[in-house]
């Protein structure tokens, strides 16, 4: 029996298949894999998560009869015109220039019609953008690119972008060949270029300064527009607690399932914290302060159902935003494609270069032959469809745990199905009362 | 490109109104001048009081003048379009940051970041500048009489910063295609920023910024040098890495 005298091929848990692949292709092409979107690696996350439901002692609202409003302002501390959604996910910061102009117009349409905003992005403000979005909130970003007091007077709210979820800490790359004339123009660059978006702020630092910033823009606007800031999950209890210190009217917190256009994927995978581990650091800087729901919060990275909507809300946000979500329901990585994604050795559920300009599906692009495909009518419906059932599945929860509002969700309404989910989110583990790190057995 | 805007000198005793910060307060102020856009007899103004408050006439497109006396804190004349205000004084930092268009003069010393990403218009800063002057202009020009500290001009896209002192160290790193003029030292260059030969039309150039900036009667172009960049950075290449 000779099979007994060899020991059988064994695999390295360490050198697993994907890690050699990786050691290989930087030995190949000696630069660092750079690829869209957010953390890929298994997080603790919503999933981890689980509603209790009415019971003897509270008892459910009755669905399609008894309301559950789901409305949300944004912006009433200090700006003369607040924001009101009526409903509380709103679609992310996209560029220009990441995105096509028609995926734009899309995302405009959309949540146009299912009653929230769209965010600009790097790379300035579009007339597609503005021209279909009712609520447009305009990114102030270090790169400033298209930056001008015009669009910040046209915009209906303003988001200084301190970090983003997948890159706390990091700036942005739009490589060269998505810098078509258009984008160049926009943002002051030759063609072909690659557009460095600057990791820090140019004219200002630290928290201070952030106050004196957010004083100049509130002047500029004559006080009108909420003013947001927007950070990467990295400390985000003191990054809450010194963004509202700073005179924020909205806090964006962007944990690291969060997406980007492009950046390297180190980065994206080891910088950052998931977004559920986020959520009660930053709710709990509010709470110090006395500021909860004075100060609204808004939770972005990794939401993608109504459940999601509603474990957010009950951590204590008061909104969340989605991106990678609303690309997928505008059509990207559909299997319908898979033959084109195969031509560029991927395949749907898994394209991720979208930095390199080639999207079949006509979103992450600025070829005209590419985004030529893509209808912003047909897109902005199925945006509009996802954004309405995400919605009607926050209240169907919502309603199960006796709320009449999906801001009535609180913590008490959830269990976690694991330790670590248990600990991050600040909620007991199923079946115990124990929160790890805060209470007992 | 240079932008038409001149400093109106024989503006400066022309009689004004005169708006008291400290006793009518910033949101005063900036609300009435944002009141002043398009066409507006109402344009001569002088701000007193202004003891180092930030934010100080922000957001202004009227083609109105305006004299700030004394010293302002951050970002005065920030998003300007079309005024020429002058800080009779001296600036903190980002003065004239974002600036559009029209002019920005100040008589005194400028802060970090002043002109930052600037995108058209003319900033003069008739004492020195400190670091980060220019950094990621975007089409503004920049006449400063004395020095200016380090890392200015960093990532500087487009426009003229013109330096009739000297620079600190890491001048234009990571630049674009702005242009940058200097007539005493360098300390030294960043990234990807070299010295580049002095053309004709640049010699036209700095002429005209030199007048404009109220600087003609003390330099001549011939005593600059130009820098730019290098642009090998301008597409990524593992080649370079050790560059930044």
């Amino acid at each position: 029996m000779t099979e007994f005298l060899r020991t059988p091929p064994r695999f390295s848990a360490t050198f697993s298949n994907d890690a050699n692949a990786e050691i290989r292709r930087a030995a190949a092409t000696g630069i660092y894999d750079i690829r869209g979107g957010g953390s890929k690696r298994k997080l603790p996350h919503f999933d981890d998560l689980l509603f209790l439901g009415a019971s003897i002692s509270r008892y459910p609202l009755e669905g399609y009869r008894e309301k559950c409003s789901t409305d949300v302002w944004l912006g009433t501390r200090h700006a003369k015109k607040p924001i009101h959604l009526d409903i509380p996910v709103t679609i992310a910061g996209m560029s220009f220039g990441a995105l096509s102009g028609p995926a734009k117009e899309a995302l405009g349409r959309g949540a146009t019609e299912a009653g929230t905003s769209t965010t600009t992005g790097d790379g300035g403000m579009t007339e597609e953008e503005r021209g279909h979005s009712k609520t447009l909130v305009y990114q102030y970003l270090p790169s400033r690119y298209g930056m001008n007091p015009d669009d910040l007077r046209r915009a209906d709210a303003i988001e200084i972008v301190v970090g983003q979820g997948a890159k706390p800490g990091g700036g942005g790359m739009l490589l060269g060949q998505k810098i078509s004339d258009r984008v160049a123009e926009m943002r002051n660059l030759p063609k072909g270029i690659d557009q460095r978006s600057a990791c820090r702020h140019p004219d200002w630092t630290g928290p201070d300064d952030l106050e004196i910033k957010i004083l100049e823009l509130r002047e500029i606007t004559d006080w009108e527009k909420p003013i947001y800031v927007k950070v990467g999950g990295a400390r985000p209890y003191y990054d809450t607690a010194l963004a509202v210190k700073a005179g924020a009217d909205v806090v964006v917190v962007d944990g690291m399932q969060g997406g980007t256009a492009a950046t390297q994927d180190v980065f994206i995978e080891h910088v950052g914290m998931p977004t559920l581990a986020c959520i009660p650091q930053a709710v709990k800087a509010l709470q110090d302060l006395g500021m909860h729901r004075e100060v609204q919060l808004i939770v972005s990275g990794g939401i993608r159902s109504g459940a999601d909507v509603a474990k957010a809300l009950a951590l204590g946000a008061d909104a969340v935003a989605i991106g990678s979500a609303a690309l997928v329901a505008l059509g990207d990585n559909d299997p319908s494609l898979e033959e084109e994604y195969r031509k560029l050795g991927t395949t749907a559920g898994a394209y991720d270069d979208w930095h390199e300009g080639r999207d079949p599906a006509g979103i992450t692009t600025q070829d005209p032959e590419l985004y030529g495909r893509f209808d912003p009518i047909l897109g902005g419906r199925r945006l509009r469809n996802y954004l309405k059932v995400m919605t009607l599945e926050a209240q169907t929860i919502a309603r199960a745990c006796g709320k009449s509002h999906l801001h009535n969700l609180e913590p008490e309404d959830l269990c976690a199905l694991t330790i670590e989910a248990a600990a991050m989110a600040g909620v007991p583990l199923a079946g115990t009362n124990w929160i790890p790190g805060r209470t007992g057995m | 490109m240079l932008h038409t805007a001149t400093i109106a000198r024989s503006d400066l005793d022309r009689p004004r109104q005169t708006f008291d910060l400290a006793a009518q307060g910033l949101r005063a102020l900036n609300e009435m001048l944002h009141q002043l856009r398009g066409q507006t007899n109402e344009t001569a103004w002088e701000i007193v009081n202004t003891k180092g408050s930030h934010a100080i006439a922000v957001g202004v497109d009227a083609p109105i003048d305006i004299i700030v006396r004394g010293t302002t804190g951050y970002y005065c004349a920030g998003m300007n379009k079309q005024a020429t205000i002058r800080v009779d004084g001296s600036a903190g930092p980002g003065v004239a940051e974002n600036m559009m268009s029209g002019t920005v003069i100040v008589e005194g010393d400028a802060s970090q970041y002043a002109g930052a990403t600037g995108r058209g218009g003319l900033l003069v800063i008739k004492g020195n500048a400190s670091s980060r002057c220019g950094i990621s202009m975007k089409g503004i020009d920049i006449v400063v009489h004395g020095n200016i500290g380090h890392m200015s001009a960093f990532m500087a896209q487009s426009g003229n910063l013109v330096v009739l002192g000297d620079a600190g160290e890491a001048l234009g790193d990571s630049l674009y295609e702005a242009r940058l003029f200097v007539r005493g030292q360098v300390k030294s260059l960043g990234a990807d920023c070299i010295e580049k030969e002095m053309r004709p039309e640049h010699y036209e150039v700095l002429e005209t910024l030199l007048q404009r900036g109220e600087a003609d009667a003390t330099a001549d172009p011939s005593q600059f040098r130009r820098y730019g960049s290098a642009r090998k950075l301008y597409n990524f290449n593992i080649d370079n890495a050790s560059s930044y």
